[in-house]
Order: structure tokens, then sequence, then C-alpha cells
């Protein structure tokens, strides 16, 4: 019965490092800071706020998945990557799908 | 969880029963993950109907006359913290060191019940200037979709106790690295979902 | 104290109810007197109730399965005869508060406690053996699993005699599912019992993806797996994909009912359409699970009986993707009639048309599988050939109904029954009932009797066509689905029809009964006796055990590097291979950690059901402490040693001298396996 930690042996990719939280953390930081301020301080055009607001949410996710999940293109991840991009492309069809459904009811059936 | 019967991708018979759990924990992590996408799929449902119902005033408050967003981004602070000292846990506890890894999952700890905090504090202030979930659909989706998130977050600080206090009693063992990779991911992911949140519920809610 | 719970709760005044509540606890009764009698309860809770074996999960699940699948068809009966009755005014038997209940747990039922479990148990007990695994990745959670479903099941079968179901369709729209239309308790037994089972199935879509992509035996590459195990992953892929929409919308929905929350409400905002477009998200990946995997038993039926392998083998597995990921983008035909319009009805109308060509694809190869084949008309393989007729008709009023212009005529209209009656009995009932056949011996070590099984079919399939057609009709002629009477004497030959259809299928339904009695009977006759594992003479790795398996499925995991792999190595004469030694095997314990945790819930579910809130905290509470402790436990399984594998090996190999399928000489010899 291993007491001791286990030495990485089959999964290196799947710990990370002091340097990749502490990257992550930045860009995080980064990430959250100026969308709050765009919108704390709108000081851009209302549809270039939303552009950036939502592009940068997009990239904090992904830097999320890189620095803190340890997603990346080794073949000790690539069962959870396919698992994740599958369950991206699912929530895609249903958000989008469905917002398309709905708001094409709104239209149609004249909702106040 | 028992998930022993292994068919590893080796051929041979004798592994040293480390391997084994190694091999069953690597199997119970991907499992896990499995799971979490499912979860990924639970909010995304909840999303849309918010998304479907963020207008719905019926004549109450808008996001835009709720929302405080230095608040938020003092919650959103606390969060990602609670991320990277989670991260600093696992480091540790590849290190080897037990004292550390508590440390850094008490830290976690306190961060994340300081977010449940606040968010039990807003909310309480909303129920109690009459705009609670029964106000309108709007506030109905709002509350759905961060209690949701709420719940899953103090799962998480029940599981996270729990971790505690078995790291503490039996120390470091393959089944804890395992389940603490686990609840890693979980940890992880329910802040990918807060980013979503804020994005979506308070930032654009307050455009 | 006991929240909205009272004895009006029974229906002492519904006769009906009465008679059939005493009929079950007479039953049931009578089953825990012959289990006592017999001094069976040890035996029951240690060697099932608590196991973690997927082959015994599997016959679990498939008993439950039939068991309620008399309750399903019961309903039916009922509904039948009310209709041929109510007509031209008369109010029949059936008051329409009681009818709607009916109907409701009729759709409940049949989908959701009879064509998911049976589909799961069959997968259960077959694809860790066709992969040559030993048992699937997370077997407590398996077993869990079970016993959610088993939850679900307590609780709908409780409806019927404290408190009442829902009225609202099994679809359970609101406002009518909301709390102003539905106070009573009905609407959350059905929120409830659809939760607590629908969490059991996404816990065995993850567990049954992991097994697949990460057991395999050394050497399968995926696309070398068997068509059966193929279609029951992409149905764990549906499940992954569908399933979380139906957790959170059913949550939704409680919240609206439980907590004043106006997501579905017509007033203060709540958008009721929203439900429709999610349950739907579901419910459409929801009949492509069901199907899929009937799908897959066809496949391994025809190749059983042909002695073929089957045709197009990689072009059925790209077919059967095709036909799961344009499942999930369908799902607004079933509701064209809501008003998204015509650009959002045309995009779904026409990708709805689109399955139906990876759905020929599948129906050609198993044409040519036939084709030159010498096909053996066992009564699995005329499942199937009924299947493959029904199920073109059925699928062709399907493309018919796509056409939204078409569907505003037909929706909500009896065309509409008979087009997923069509789909549904001639594709996944007809595929369940052949799988049963088919996998029956592997699990028990003896054959059902043909000419029970002969005639069981012979009465499902005319008695499904005559109760069937005369819907299409009526459906034409403008009858809508969910009357409990009607006033149209035009109707009244095709509703006298219907009813006599279902008459019929009553009898197929007896003729398996009965087949069930003889072929236990007669287990021990030496025609009907198969332990030796291969009745069929098949293609994959399951029928290469013996019949039942060894609990541990594989003393030596086989070798598998191609399609049908037992097939090539008996014409290479390497099957049955003796290695020259064992190894112990590593193997999980039982617990009853699974059957604690369902009870808990159930409890957790009836007291949410009659807001009866310190028993739902105390449940709730109980249930997570009891699961930590389990988890805490750490049970690591125990191995099992080289003489008992030696033991039940030695008399697999006696079997199969006495079956003729290896010879007496046959001596210990090295497995490819070993030697590698």
């Amino acid at each position: 019965m291993a007491n001791a930690p286990h030495t990485h042996g089959h999964d290196d990719a799947g710990h990370g490092s002091v340097k990749s939280y502490a990257i992550g953390f930045i860009l995080s930081v980064i990430l959250t800071i100026i969308p709050f301020g765009l919108v704390m301080y709108p000081s851009l055009p209302k549809s270039i706020t939303l552009w950036i607001v939502l592009a940068f949410a997009i990239i904090q996710v992904l830097v999320h998945l890189v620095y803190f999940l340890h997603l990346d293109r080794s073949a000790a991840q690539r069962n959870n990557v396919i698992a994740f991009v599958f369950a991206a492309i699912v929530i895609v069809l249903l958000v989008g799908l469905s917002l398309w459904i709905m708001f094409s009811i709104h239209t149609f059936m004249m909702a106040k | 969880m028992s998930n022993l019967v292994t068919n590893v991708g080796h051929a041979h018979g004798d592994h040293g029963h480390d391997d084994h759990h190694h091999d069953s924990g690597e199997m119970t992590v991907y499992g896990f993950w499995l799971y979490l996408m499912t979860d990924c799929i639970l909010f995304a449902s909840i999303f849309a109907v918010y998304a479907v119902l963020v207008n719905n005033v019926a004549g109450g408050p808008s996001g835009h006359d709720i929302f405080e967003l230095p608040y938020v981004l003092g919650e959103t602070a606390l969060l990602l913290f609670s991320s990277i000292t989670y991260g600093f846990a696992m480091l540790a506890f590849f290190r080897g060191n037990k004292k550390q890894v508590l440390g850094w999952l008490a830290m976690t700890f306190l961060f994340g019940a300081g977010f449940i905090g606040m968010e039990i504090n807003e909310f309480h202030m909303l129920i109690s200037e009459g705009y609670g979930p029964n106000r309108s659909g709007f506030l109905s989706g709002f509350f759905t979709l961060v209690g949701t998130h709420g719940l899953h977050v103090t799962s998480g600080l029940i599981w996270m106790a729990i971790m505690m206090y078995q790291v503490n009693k039996h120390g470091l063992t393959a089944t804890n690295k395992t389940r603490l990779s686990c609840l890693s991911l979980f940890w992880h992911f329910l802040d990918v979902v807060w980013i979503c949140v804020f994005t979506v519920v308070y930032l654009m809610g307050t455009m | 104290m006991f929240g909205k719970l009272s004895w009006e709760a029974v229906p002492f005044h519904e006769p009906i109810v009465m008679v059939t509540i005493a009929m079950i606890a007479l039953g049931g009764l009578a089953l825990f007197a012959g289990i006592t009698y017999f001094k069976k309860w040890t035996y029951l809770w240690t060697e099932w109730l608590t196991s973690v074996d997927h082959k015994k999960i599997g016959v679990m699940y498939i008993i439950v399965a039939m068991v309620m699948l008399l309750r399903g068809f019961a309903d039916a009966i009922m509904m039948r005869t009310q209709l041929a009755m109510a007509t031209e005014g008369s109010p029949g038997y059936l008051p329409p508060e009681h009818y709607d209940q009916i109907f409701t747990a009729h759709g409940v039922i049949m989908i959701i406690f009879m064509a998911m479990p049976f589909f799961t148990g069959l997968m259960n007990l077959a694809v860790p053996l066709q992969i040559g695994a030993r048992d699937v990745a997370f077997p407590f959670l398996n077993s869990l699993s079970f016993w959610l479903l088993v939850s679900g099941v307590v609780l709908i079968n409780l409806s019927l005699g404290v408190g009442e179901f829902a009225k609202t369709g099994w679809v359970a729209y609101p406002p009518l599912s909301g709390l102003q239309y539905s106070p009573g308790v009905g609407m959350d037994y059905y929120i409830w019992a659809l939760q607590l089972s629908g969490l059991g199935t996404t816990l065995t879509g993850v567990n049954f993806l992991a097994t697949v992509l990460k057991m395999r035996t050394p050497g399968m590459k995926l696309m070398d797996m068997p068509i059966f195990t193929w279609t029951c992953t992409w149905a764990n892929v549906l499940i992954v994909a569908s399933f979380p929409i139906l957790t959170a919308t059913l949550a939704l929905l409680t919240l609206d009912r439980y907590m004043d929350f106006h997501i579905f409400t017509n007033e203060l905002g709540g958008n009721p359409m929203m439900y429709v477009n999610l349950f739907w998200a579901w419910g459409h990946p929801e009949v492509y699970i069901l199907i899929l995997p009937a799908f897959g038993i066809f496949s391994e039926v025809i190749s059983a009986f042909t002695g073929k392998k089957l045709f197009g083998h990689h072009s059925m597995i790209y077919a059967s993707g095709a036909i799961s990921v344009l499942g999930f983008m369908v799902w607004l035909h079933h509701f064209f009639t809501m008003g998204s319009g015509a650009s959002v009805n045309a995009f779904f109308g026409l990708a709805t048309m689109l399955i139906s060509i990876p759905t020929g694809v599948k129906l050609f190869n198993w044409l040519f599988t036939i084709y030159q084949g010498r096909l053996r008309f066992t009564s699995q393989v005329l499942w199937t050939l009924g299947f493959m007729v029904t199920f073109a008709i059925g699928g062709m009023t399907g493309v018919l109904l796509a056409i939204p212009g078409a569907d505003f005529v037909l929706h909500n209209s009896l065309f509409v029954i008979a087009h997923f009656h069509n789909v549904i009995i001639g594709g996944a009932v007809f595929g369940y009932i052949a799988g049963f056949g088919f996998y029956f011996p592997k699990a028990f070590g003896f054959k059902l009797h043909e000419g029970w099984g002969k005639a069981a079919f012979w009465f499902w399939i005319s008695g499904f066509f005559v109760a069937f057609m005369p819907l299409y009709a009526l459906g034409f002629m403008g009858m809508t689905r969910r009357l409990n009477a009607t006033t149209n004497p035009e109707w009244v030959p095709y509703l006298y029809v219907a009813m006599f259809g279902a008459v019929m299928i009553a009898f197929g339904i007896a003729c398996q009964l009965i087949q069930l009695y003889v072929s236990v009977r007669d287990r021990n006759k030496a025609e009907n006796r198969c332990d030796h594992g291969d009745p069929w003479n098949a293609h994959t790795l399951e029928w290469s055990t013996s019949s039942p398996p060894p609990f541990y499925n594989f003393a030596v995991l086989p070798k598998a590097d191609c399609i049908d792999p037992f097939t090539e190595a008996k014409e290479n004469g390497t099957a049955y291979k003796v290695p020259a030694k064992y190894e112990p095997i590593h193997m999980p314990n039982n617990t009853a950690t699974g059957v604690v945790m369902g009870a808990l819930l159930t409890v957790f579910g009836f007291a949410m059901i009659w807001h009866i809130w310190w028993l739902a905290i105390a449940s709730l509470a109980g249930t997570v402490i009891y699961f930590a402790i389990h988890a805490a436990r750490d049970d690591q399984g125990y191995m099992v040693p080289v003489d008992v594998i030696e033991r039940i090996e030695a008399e697999q190999h006696k079997r199969l001298v006495a079956a003729g399928k290896i010879p007496a000489t046959a001596t210990r010899v090295e497995t490819s396996l070993e030697k590698a």
C-alpha cells in the first residue's frame, strides 16, 4: 500500500508547476480586470465593449483549462481534450440552437 | 469508489500494488472528468434559460439596477485566489509535504467560504428588498444560475473538509491523491463556470 | 409531521385502483413468503442485491424492465378498451382524471422504466464481455445506478396507491405541470422518479464510456469492437450529452413548484415555451438512446445466424455516429407548431429527414449480410426481420412528419402516436426481445423454448399492425391524442380494430410468460442446455466464455486484434486454449452501499413529494454521510487465488469436451497472450 506520494510515472503532464500556476494567475487577473474596468468605467462604444468582454471570457476559460486544468496536446491529456471538445460542441449546439429558437418565437409570437 | 478491475493496457500480469492504484486512480480521475463534462452541459442549460429570461423583469429591477460590480470583483478575486492555493496544495502533495498540503487546503477553504459568505450576503440583501426569485422571471433565472454555482462551491467545500480530515488521518496515500485530483478538477471547473457567470450575468447585465 | 400525507392519499373510493393494489400486495406477499420459505434471503442479498458484478446487475435490470412492461401494457389495454367503449358520447369506465394519469404513466413507464432498463441490462450483460474486460470501469457506481433506477420504480408504483400520478402526459408541459394547474402530488412523483432514475442513467453513461475507452482487452482497436458495443457507446455519448438537460429542466420545474420561482410560469415573466424547448432537447436524443442499442442487437443477431461477418462493419459505426450527431440537432420537430417560423422549421425539418440516410445505410448493410448467407430462421431472426419491415414503415411516417407543413396538420393527432409506436415497438421493443432471447443462454446456461418464442413474435407483429395501422387512419381523419372519449361515429370501427390488436399483443406477452415458465421447467434437458457458452456458433468474445461466465469473466485476457475475434480464433484453432499457468485476479468486493443509498434516496423523493421536510433533510444527509463512510473505508477488493481459477476453468474444459467444442485430447498449450 503506497503511503509515499507516487513518483511521476505516467502523467507528468497532469501536474503543473509553480510557474504554470503563476502565469495562469497573472493572465487571469489581466483578463478579469480589463472587462470589469471597461464596464464599470464605460470608455468605449457599447458593442466594442461587449465583444471585448466576451472574447476575454473565452480566452480566460482557455487560460484556466491550460494552466490550471493542465489540458494540452500531449498523448496523456488527449482523452480529456476530446471529452472537453465534445462537451463544448454539445453546449454550442444546445445554447445556440435554443437561443435561435426562442428568439424566433419571441419575434413571431409578438410577445411583449 | 471501488473501480479496481483494471484491464490496463499492458499484457504483463504482475503489477506492483502501487501501479494498480495509480492506474485505477487514473481511471477514476478520467471518469470524474467525464462527469464534469455533464455538469458543464447542466450549467449550459441553465445559462440558456437565464438568457431567455433576462429581459423578463415584470416591472421589477433589471440587472443594471441591482448588480454591484466592485462587490462581484471581490468575489471573483476570492475564487481566483482559491484556485491558486488549491494548485499549490496539489504541488505540495507531489513534493510529499503533508503539512503544506493541509495548509494550502485550509487557505482554499477560507477563500471559498468567503466567496460563499459574500454570495449569501448578496442574496439576503436582494430578498430583503423584495427582489427575491419569486419577483420576476429574470430574478428567478439569476438566483437559479448563481445559486446553482454556489451550491456546487458549497459541495466542494464540504468535500474539501472531508479530504483535509482524511489527509490528516491517513497521510498522502494513493487514494487521497486520486480524490484530491478529482476535487482539483471540480474546483477549477467551478472557477471556469464563474468566469461565464460574471461575464454573462454581471458584466453584460450592467452594460 | 407528515407534510401533506394523510390517509386520504389512498384512493379507497376507486375500485379499479384498489383491486390493482390488492393484487400487487398479494403478489408481493407471495414472493416474500416464497423467498422466506426457501430460505433464500441471504443468497439474494449476498449474490444479487449487493453484487457489483455487471452480469448480475444486467439480469436485475432486465427483470425490472419486464415487470414494468406488464404494468405499462396494462395501462395500454385499459386505454384501448376505454376508447373502444367511450364512443359516440358514451363516457366509458375511466373518468378523465383517472385516464389522464394512465396515459401519462404509460408513457413514462414504457420509455423510462421499461425500454431504458432493458437496454441498460443487455449492455451490462454483454458489453464488458464483448470487449474482453473483467468488469466495468466503476463497479460500485454500476450498482448505485441500478438502485437509483429502482428508486424511480418504487416511487412511480407507490403513486398508484398513495396519492396520484401526473395528469399532464409524459412530457409534462408547464403551465399545466406547474403548481397552479397541477397542485397535487402527481407531478412531484413524476419529477422525483425521473430525477433519481435519470441520475442513475447519467452515471451509467459515464461508466460505460470509461469502460469502452480504457478497458478493452489488449490489441482490440476501437474500430474492431463489436457493433452492439459501438451502438451502446454512441447511446452513452447521447446519454452524457442529453441527460444533464433533463436534470436541469426538471430542477427548474421543481423550483417553480416548490419555491415559487417564475422560470416556466405564465405570469411575472416566466416562459413555458422554454420548457418545451429544453425537454425535447433531451427528449429527442432520448429516443435515439432507446433505438441505437436495438440496432446493435440486430447486427449481432444477423451476423450470428447467417454465419457471416457483418457487411460494412466500419460503415455501421459511422452511420450510428451520424445518427447520434444528427439526433442532437433535430429536437424542434416535436414543436414545429410552437411558432419559431419558417427558417427555424426548415432547418430542423431538413436535419430530421437527413437521419433517414444513415439509417438506410444500416438497413442495407443488414440486407447485404443476409444476401448469400445461410440465414437460420430462429425466433431472434424473426424479430429482426419483423423489425426491418415495421421500422421501415415507421421511419417513413417520420420523414412525412418531418415536413413542417404536414406536421401542422398532423401534430398531436393519432398519426404521431402511430408513428412513434411504430418505431419504438418495431425498433426498440422487437430489438430488446430479440436481445433477450439471444443473450438469455449466456446469462443462464440454457436456451429459451423456440416454439413459444415464435408464437410470441407472430402475435406481437400482427397485433402491432392491427393495433396501430388504424391509428394512422384515425390521425388523418382528425382524431387527436390524449382523448378519453370520442363522438365521431366514423372513428368507431377503427377504435374497435385497434383494441383487438392490443388483445393480440396481450396474447404475445402471454406466450413470452409461458415461454419463460416452460424454459425454466425444461432447463436441464440436454437439447436446451448450453453451459459451454456458444449456442449460436457466434463471432464475438462473450461467446468464448461459459454460460454463465465465471465471475471474473476471463481467466486470461483474450487476444483480439480483428473484427469477430472469436470466430477468428475458432478458425485458427486457437480458441479455448488453456494457458500454462494462471495469475491471481483482482476483483472488487460486493457492497450494500448502492442498496442503502438507493433506499435513502427513495425516502428522500417520497419526503419531497409529500413536503415532509425534516425527513427529506435527514434522508439526504444520510445518503451523503453513508457515501462518505463507504468512501472512507476505501475497499480495495480482494485477490482471487489461482486454485479457484484453475478449478473453474477445469470445469469449463470438461463442458467444452462434452459438447464437442474441443477434442478430448486437448492439452495445456501456451496462449498467444503468454507468448507476448
